[in-house]
């Protein structure tokens, strides 16, 4: 069993980073009162941008990386890209006062089709004479760990074995826990996403908030993104591998009921439902993985229906989730 | 006196029709514009001849302008199922589930009942009942919770699409042929038991055609039924509605179960017109891009037919360039999305009007 | 006597919406230390020119004065910089937060968030001005009073020293109303100047200093509280003395149609909303409900109507046409309406219940006839030919039958529903408020038209606000209070003073939890 935990745990922790990014981005974002569905799209945007960079990088570098360039470079490209999505996202939804439904879904083509367009492309687009897209350089440092950490057994694997992107994760989820609930931006923020007018007679710039809240949204989403194809994959794109992640990081919002410090052990229930199906014997029923598959879906829908039922005012989505505000709405 | 803000918005009055379709034509044109220096930034290629290719893409041979019609069909019909349940705000982004459940549903008839029927009609009939039995089952899950409890129906439906999805890998490798394939193959390939029926030689008439009629008959019920009336006045004010005598859970529900069976009408065309097989991917997104269709056509579906049109080409489009110009096919995702936002964005300025106030009259 | 200073100075404020001038270059001072009341009829302005004070609206044209500086007041953020805290009518709470996170929203005091100093400081204020508050209570929880108090709390805790109250009173009890004038006094004690939007004249008199007064956008003056009286205040107000001199002819042959016995309704929150509620209402007359706003008038409409849930009692329907007796407790509201019983509630937003604002007058008046007939199909000529009689005999200006009527202006929606109902003939017509809002003439439009259903023998109930027009358009009137029956009353030979102390009456309105 403990041997069974030791090769589970760190699995599932890793399945868990990307899911953990995108539900904390969502959360900062729906608290703003954006039902941002483009989440998937600026994932894959915030992926292909961080490839895009080290890509650039590694060309220009030829076999020297400096450590500093190699993580802040694919990093910084990272954010900037999803930080546009973001900006797209706001002017469409809350400049333009568009369907944030709508919106949301057109992003999510677009971001995915953007990601697998140049992570298909890129080689061509460029004429360089590599055969694919696998930036090992830049994900070995990527998934530097503590020098130490191998030695020090079970404790190790379990907490020591990932990459800074992991850790950063945890960090920016506790933080965003802290800073929806201890601070006084947390305040304003939760208020805008609940009731905008009453945000804006209190002085709050509501269109400020939600275009700053929804933009780091998109940047703490996009990381995740870096961190698969840089931590996860080893550097190596190919397309529409990072799959249906995204949902899966607004199916957490739901399930950890708008909540990010418990998204960092829900991600991890979430990883690891995922990749479950590895580790029970099915025989030859290789068909039953694709039931488990099915697990972080079906108990989420069973958490929004629970929580609909007990009908905890606390616990509802931000009542003005999915609206766009217009102060002299008459 | 300082004025500090420089021009104010005001919602406008209604914009007359032709001017309001001036507006998204500008900015169908602007996007164009936009995706054409895109591409001669990205790839050095001269937009015109890009253009081209996409048009013969979509219309060059006969064969072509069959497949464009089929995924037109596929297209509408999703985007009419979803209709229904907008007009009354109820955001059911689930198409995707309902069209895999229904496709799901067509197959298991068709694989189980091959040994047991050997009438094509009877097949059909009953690949037509378990369709619809099983996307109608889809959409009333959603539909029974919100109106019980009101449950946020967006998540709701967005959880049961990847449940449909699943059920389908699961069933997939369940029936998989041959073993070990890890797919299902051409179902019933040698009998074409189940098979929708080619009509004056063309396979895809028959699913073309029952959309179309589709197309007449949702337009009719939303604009002159009963349940049409009621499903406008739901989605106005719940309230009103249940002053004017209107059931609304009833209706919620009856008009999800609506959604849903007409989803899985469109799975069964899938399997039993087109495809005859069962994947993951048939359903291919569709069902969150009808959403769009339906939304930028403004829930009207005749206009929903020039909208699904518009996607439709974009995406054959793009595929004819990338493989005539060896680029990626995703580079049709990116040109939707960037001719959706211009469409999304414009529709500001059908409904409001900005007044500088420098300008504005003395009083 | 030290000369006046200003606390604020209104020099030609202006403001449009589209082509409508809500204010046209208003002229309006408050004295420091004053309490002054702001009066108007519904939609002369008073909102408006308030909400350019605090910011929500932006004027046009004109310039105002804090302390006798010149200021530009671009957002709610820059009436706080000036000291201005207005309490809106609708209250600007978020529902999830305690009454601290509500009242420090918005501030960017120094240091990090310390929600238990705040909660103290919440304390010190509530006892200085004598305020009854829990600073932990969630705003879900609380009564329609505690919200208003922590709305102004809100604006105390600011800083505010000049507060702008918008028809604080019309949702307060009248023991909650004498709490809310000792506190404005308290208030105005310690050096605040308070502005009081309302339209109870009562009111003006006993708390205000000075009455300063708007009619159709324009400023039409102000006068010493101490030198005004109901009948002076009303003058300025309507720009002509009222005599209503409603036509109210004698009741025929009336007959009970309608009796509510032992009616008891409960909320969601399982409050008390309607306390053994009995009376009649005959064929042939007009039946009015008074009470302050909230006393249970929509409760016993929707109540009657098949909309509200009902925990005891039986309402008995005597049938014109089956002549039989119906309890109508427990049957669907489609049976009721097609039964005879007709409901125009007109809500405070006008469209909330009742009209489809999206779609046009034949829409509307679909949502009767809707389900007529056994085809599939709606039948839209019917409607139609009823939208187009409606358009025609109340004079309703609308560009056609298929204009939205949420773009038409008050009076024409009201006129619309009103109509509407009547025109389903009905036995048992219920209307509330229908004359919100609404110019004089148009208000004689609809008191007529009641009246005359009236006289065709149908039992008409009247739910309003103005006792004046309810003591001359009515037969008789039932007063609520605080969900009960306060009394029954003959409109004719009662008085105003004596409705008055029904609807106020002390005891039997516990709002138990």
């Amino acid at each position: 069993m403990f041997e069974f935990l030791i090769s589970f745990i760190p699995r599932a922790v890793m399945q868990s980073i990307p899911l953990l990014y995108g539900s904390t981005g969502e959360i900062l974002t729906e608290k703003s009162g954006n039902l941002n569905l483009g989440i998937p799209g600026i994932m894959y945007v915030g992926a292909i941008s961080g490839v895009i960079g080290a890509f650039f990088y590694e060309q220009s570098a030829g076999g020297n990386l400096v450590p500093f360039f190699a993580i802040t470079i694919p990093f910084l490209s990272s954010l900037l890209g999803s930080l546009l999505m973001g900006l797209l996202y706001c002017f469409l939804t809350v400049t333009l006062r568009a369907n944030q439904n709508v919106t949301g879904l057109a992003m999510t083509t677009f971001g995915v089709g953007f990601g697998n367009f140049f992570g298909g492309s890129l080689i061509k687009l460029t004429g360089s004479e590599v055969p694919s897209i696998a930036l090992s350089a830049t994900s070995n440092f990527f998934r530097a760990t503590l020098p130490f950490s191998e030695n020090l057994g079970w404790f190790g694997q379990i907490f020591l074995s990932y990459g800074f992107l992991a850790y950063l994760a945890i960090i920016i989820a506790l933080l965003t826990a802290f800073l929806l609930r201890k601070t006084r931006t947390g305040l304003h923020l939760r208020a805008v996403g609940e009731s905008p007018a009453t945000a804006d007679a209190a002085g709050i710039n509501v269109v400020r908030y939600k275009y700053l809240f929804t933009c780091l949204g998109s940047m703490i989403a996009g990381l995740g993104g870096l961190y698969y194809v840089m931590d996860y994959a080893n550097g190596v794109w190919s397309n529409n591998a990072f799959g249906d992640r995204g949902w899966l990081a607004i199916a957490l919002v739901i399930f950890t009921i708008w909540r990010p410090n418990v998204s960092v052990l829900a991600s991890i229930l979430f990883g690891g439902l995922y990749i479950l199906y590895l580790y029970i014997p099915t025989g030859t029923q290789f068909a039953v993985k694709e039931l488990y598959k099915m697990l972080p879906y079906v108990v989420t829908l069973f958490v929004l229906i629970i929580v609909s039922l007990r009908k905890k005012r606390e616990d509802q989505p931000p009542a003005s989730l999915g609206l766009h505000y217009f102060r002299e709405e008459r | 006196m300082k004025n500090k803000a420089l021009f104010h918005i005001a919602r406008r009055g209604e914009l007359p029709w032709l001017k309001a379709w001036l507006i998204r034509g500008a900015a169908i044109l602007l996007a164009l514009l936009v995706c054409s220096l895109l591409m001669v930034l990205v790839t050095g290629l001269n937009p015109f001849d890009v253009y081209a290719t996409m048009a013969y893409g979509v219309f060059g041979t006969a064969r072509k302008t069959w497949v464009t019609f089929q995924k037109l069909a596929v297209l509408l019909g999703i985007s009419l199922a979803v209709t229904p349940a907008f007009k009354m705000r109820f955001w059911n982004i689930g198409a995707e589930g309902q069209v895999m459940i229904g496709a799901l549903a067509c197959a298991a008839v068709m694989i189980t009942l091959s040994g047991v029927i050997t009438s094509n009609v009877v097949m059909i009939l009953l690949m037509f009942i378990a369709s619809l039995a099983a996307g109608a089952l889809w959409g009333f899950l959603p539909a029974f919770f919100k109106s019980r409890w009101n449950t946020n129906e967006t998540l709701f439906t967005l959880m049961m699409n990847y449940i449909a999805i699943q059920l389908c890998a699961f069933f997939i490798i369940l029936w998989e042929n041959p073993k070990g394939a890890g797919q299902i193959g051409i179902i019933n390939a040698k009998t074409e038991l189940g098979w929708l029926p080619s009509l004056a030689g063309q396979q895809y008439l028959i699913p073309i055609l029952v959309v179309a009629i589709l197309t007449v008959l949702l337009y009719v019920y939303l604009k002159y039924s009963k349940h049409g009336y009621e499903i406008s006045v739901v989605g106005e004010s719940e309230r009103t509605a249940r002053y004017a005598g209107i059931k609304v859970e009833r209706v919620i529900v009856r008009t999800m179960v609506l959604s849903g069976a007409i989803c899985g009408l469109v799975g069964m065309l899938l399997v039993g017109g087109t495809d005859h097989t069962l994947t993951t991917t048939l359903a291919g997104g569709r069902g969150f891009t009808a959403v769009m269709v339906s939304w930028l056509a403004k829930f009207n579906p005749i206009g929903m037919i020039f909208t699904s049109f518009l996607l439709v080409f974009l995406q054959l489009g793009a595929k004819e360039i990338a493989s005539v110009f060896f680029l990626n096919e995703s580079f049709a995702d990116i040109l939707t999305g960037v001719i959706l936002f211009f469409i999304i964005g414009c529709e500001f300025f059908i409904n409001y009007k900005i007044e500088f106030l420098k300008i504005s009259k003395e009083a | 006597m030290e000369p006046v200073k200003n606390a604020v100075k209104m020099v030609g404020l202006t403001k449009h919406f589209g082509s409508v001038v809500a204010n046209n270059a208003i002229n309006l001072e408050l004295h420091e230390g004053e309490i002054l009341s702001l009066l108007g009829e519904n939609g002369s302005g008073k909102t408006t020119l308030m909400n350019m004070l605090s910011g929500i609206y932006y004027p046009d044209a004109g310039q105002i004065y804090i302390h006798d500086k010149p200021v530009t007041i671009g957002s709610p953020k820059d009436a706080f910089a000036n000291g201005i805290g207005m309490i809106h009518q609708h209250y600007k709470l978020v529902d999830v937060f305690t009454a601290t996170e509500n009242i420090i929203l918005g501030l960017n005091e120094k240091g990090r968030l310390n929600l238990k100093e705040a909660g103290r400081k919440i304390k010190e204020i509530s006892n200085k001005y004598g305020f009854e508050i829990n600073p932990e209570q969630k705003v879900y929880d609380m009564s329609v009073s505690q919200k208003q108090t922590v709305e102004i709390i809100k604006v105390l805790y600011r800083g505010a020293d000049i507060l702008i109250l918008d028809e604080p009173t019309a949702v307060l009890t009248p023991q909650e109303t004498d709490k809310l004038f000792a506190v404005m006094r308290n208030m105005q004690k310690d050096g605040k100047s308070i502005i009081i939007i309302t339209h109870k004249l009562h009111e003006v008199l006993e708390v205000s200093d000075r009455v300063a007064i708007l009619r159709k956008g324009e400023y039409i003056g102000d006068v010493l509280t101490k030198d005004a009286d109901q009948q002076s205040l009303t003058d300025m107000m309507v720009g002509r003395t009222v005599s209503l001199n409603i036509n109210r002819p004698e009741p025929v042959d009336p007959k009970p149609r309608l009796e509510v016995k032992g009616l008891t309704v409960y909320d969601e929150l399982g409050v008390k909303r309607l306390d053994d509620i009995n009376f009649t209402a005959y064929s042939g007359e007009i039946l009015g409900i008074a009470g302050i706003a909230g006393s249970g008038q929509r409760e016993l409409l929707e109540s009657i109507s098949g909309l509200y849930p009902i925990a005891e009692g039986e309402i008995v329907y005597h049938n014109p046409k089956s002549e039989k007796d119906e309890n109508l407790v427990g049957m669907d509201p489609m049976t009721i309406t097609k039964a005879g019983i007709s409901m125009a509630f007109v809500p405070e937003d006008r469209l909330g219940m009742g009209l489809v604002g999206s779609m046009g007058m034949t829409g509307n008046m679909m949502l009767r006839s809707w389900r007529n007939g056994k085809s599939f199909f709606v039948d839209k000529k019917a409607p139609e030919q009823l939208a187009n009689e409606i358009w025609r005999d109340l004079e309703v200006v609308t560009p056609s039958t298929n204009f939205p009527v949420r773009r038409m202006s008050g009076g024409n929606v009201q006129k619309v529903l009103v109509g509407r109902e009547i025109a389903q003939n009905p036995a048992v017509l219920m209307t509330a408020y229908a004359v919100r809002g609404l110019d004089i003439n148009t208000s004689y439009t609809i008191y007529n038209l009641l009246t005359a259903e009236k006289m065709k023998g149908v039992a008409v109930i009247y739910v309003g606000e103005d006792l004046d027009v309810l003591l001359e358009l009515c037969d008789r009137l039932v007063v609520l209070c605080g969900g009960k029956v306060s009394g029954v009353v003959d409109a004719r030979t009662t008085n105003k003073r004596d409705v008055g102390v029904l609807m106020t009456r002390v005891g039997g309105n516990e709002h138990e939890k």
